[in-house]
């Protein structure tokens, strides 16, 4: 895994909102023109795209969060993903 | 409300007013006038109401909903309630200030029109002439963080231009754009025969929408909506009848579709007099065609009766005067000559085949709004 992609501190775009849907009881990505059905993973992953948290930092706490190990790879090929769609961006 | 769906989206048409003149307004025909609009209170209730059932974006258009005074007061209620709002706009009257204060209150996106690439295009699809005004706007809604998305209705008039109307796209910023083929309704239908392009015109732009979205990934999102009379079969039209979305028109009547308000022969209810929960799951005009009961054939024995629904209720009236018959798009409707005569006409090479049009046969909306009370 490559250190700088690792330091990289990703965000939520300005233009996505994060919401817990209870008419439904699912997690959403909201956009213009587009609602995003999130799993369980995807929204925890998404939640903690502050702008503060590095990937390191990101992957840390989801594993603290879901008594897990290894997630680096999951966490990283998803944020890949949503920052091609636009979802996220990296600073 | 076992299995029945709910709407992921409201359109909110605040207001008829709109300094445009579009000869494919999707607007109905005749317009309300402000004395008849909804008011403030009326509105947040619609809103609210909105939420509960299930909507979870909020579109803010018209005419024109920067007509409204009250349009952050209403933005400020959905970001309250969670609910992501788009402003859909033409860009006139858009200032920094207005950018800045709904903002302030919430908004989350904006979409802008354009009419082609040049002000002379604007001119002459929208009778208007504030070309500059809508370079500005672009400016503004970038400059207050919103992301920019474009939308441009595209006709035998404009469909040769694509590749400049991407290239303004490009020029001023936007994330996403709309290239959405017009529709035949309302004032569209009327001018049908100057804005249905020849096939040869269609197959050239699909040529340089496919070329340039390719070009453009990851910098700017093209999307392409069909131009459903050159299709075999009719588009899934929202979902299907009352699946998806919900429209409530500026004096508070509710419908399944933005231009459902043509189907006269059917009554729309109101959020004046009813909660928008009994209108959605039980008024007769959401039910009337929800689902694949009310399907005569050819679609009640089609197999493709859960991929488009029928195709089009409004369209189906609008060519038939029967809002229950088959999509007349399809291939297989007795009434798909309707469509098939004028697909005839806009291939004739009397008509001018290469997708010459006539602009001064024209007809422009105007008065902007009638007298029309409800």
């Amino acid at each position: 895994m490559d250190e700088s992609e690792l330091a990289a501190v990703p965000k939520l775009a300005g233009k996505a909102m994060l919401r817990h849907d209870n008419v439904r009881d699912v997690e959403l990505l909201l956009l213009p023109e587009r609602v995003v059905l999130l799993n369980k993973s995807g929204a925890a992953i998404l939640g903690l795209c502050d702008g503060n948290r590095t990937v390191q930092q990101v992957v840390e706490q989801l594993e603290r969060d879901f008594e897990a190990t290894d997630l680096v790879n999951d966490v990283m090929t998803f944020l890949k993903d949503a920052r091609g769609r636009g979802w996220v961006v990296v600073t | 409300m076992t299995g029945m769906p709910q709407p992921f989206g409201l359109l909110a048409e605040v207001t008829h007013q709109c300094p445009l003149h579009c000869v494919y307004c999707s607007n109905p025909v005749e317009l309300y006038e402000r004395s008849s609009e909804l008011g403030t209170d009326d509105w947040l209730r619609a809103i609210r109401q909105a939420a509960e059932l299930g909507v979870l974006q909020v579109h803010f258009s018209g005419g024109e909903p920067l007509v409204r005074g009250d349009l952050e007061t209403l933005v400020a209620e959905c970001r309250g309630l969670g609910l992501y709002t788009n402003l859909i706009t033409s860009g006139l009257g858009l200032t920094e200030s207005r950018a800045e204060s709904l903002v302030s209150a919430g908004l989350n996106s904006a979409q802008l029109s354009i009419q082609g690439d040049t002000a002379e295009s604007t001119n002459l699809v929208a009778a208007s002439k504030r070309f500059d005004k809508k370079e500005a706007a672009a400016r503004i809604i970038r400059d207050a963080g919103l992301p920019l998305n474009m939308n441009v209705v595209l006709h035998r008039v404009n469909l040769d231009r694509l590749d400049a109307i991407i290239d303004v796209c490009v020029e001023w910023g936007a994330e996403r754009l709309e290239l959405a083929n017009t529709q035949y309704y309302g004032w569209a239908l009327r001018n049908r025969e100057q804005l249905l392009p020849s096939k040869t015109q269609l197959d050239e732009a699909v040529g340089v929408y496919e070329r340039r979205k390719a070009e453009l990934e990851g910098r700017m999102e093209l999307l392409w909506i069909l131009p459903d009379y050159y299709e075999p079969y009719p588009k899934p039209c929202m979902g299907g009848w009352a699946q998806t979305a919900l429209t409530v028109a500026p004096d508070g009547r509710v419908y399944p579709c933005p231009v459902a308000e043509e189907i006269t022969t059917m009554e729309f209810p109101s959020v004046r007099d009813h909660d928008l929960e009994w209108i959605w799951a039980d008024s007769p005009a959401f039910q009337a065609y929800r689902g694949t009961d009310w399907m005569p054939d050819p679609c009640r024995s089609c197999s493709r009766k859960e991929l488009d629904f029928g195709g089009c209720r409004c369209q189906a009236f609008a060519l038939t005067g029967d809002a229950g018959r088959t999509d007349p798009v399809c291939i297989h409707s007795p009434d798909h000559h309707l469509v098939q005569d004028a697909l005839d006409r806009a291939n004739d090479g009397a008509n001018g085949a290469d997708g010459d049009a006539d602009g001064e046969k024209l007809v422009y909306r105007r008065p902007t709004v009638s007298a029309r009370r409800s």
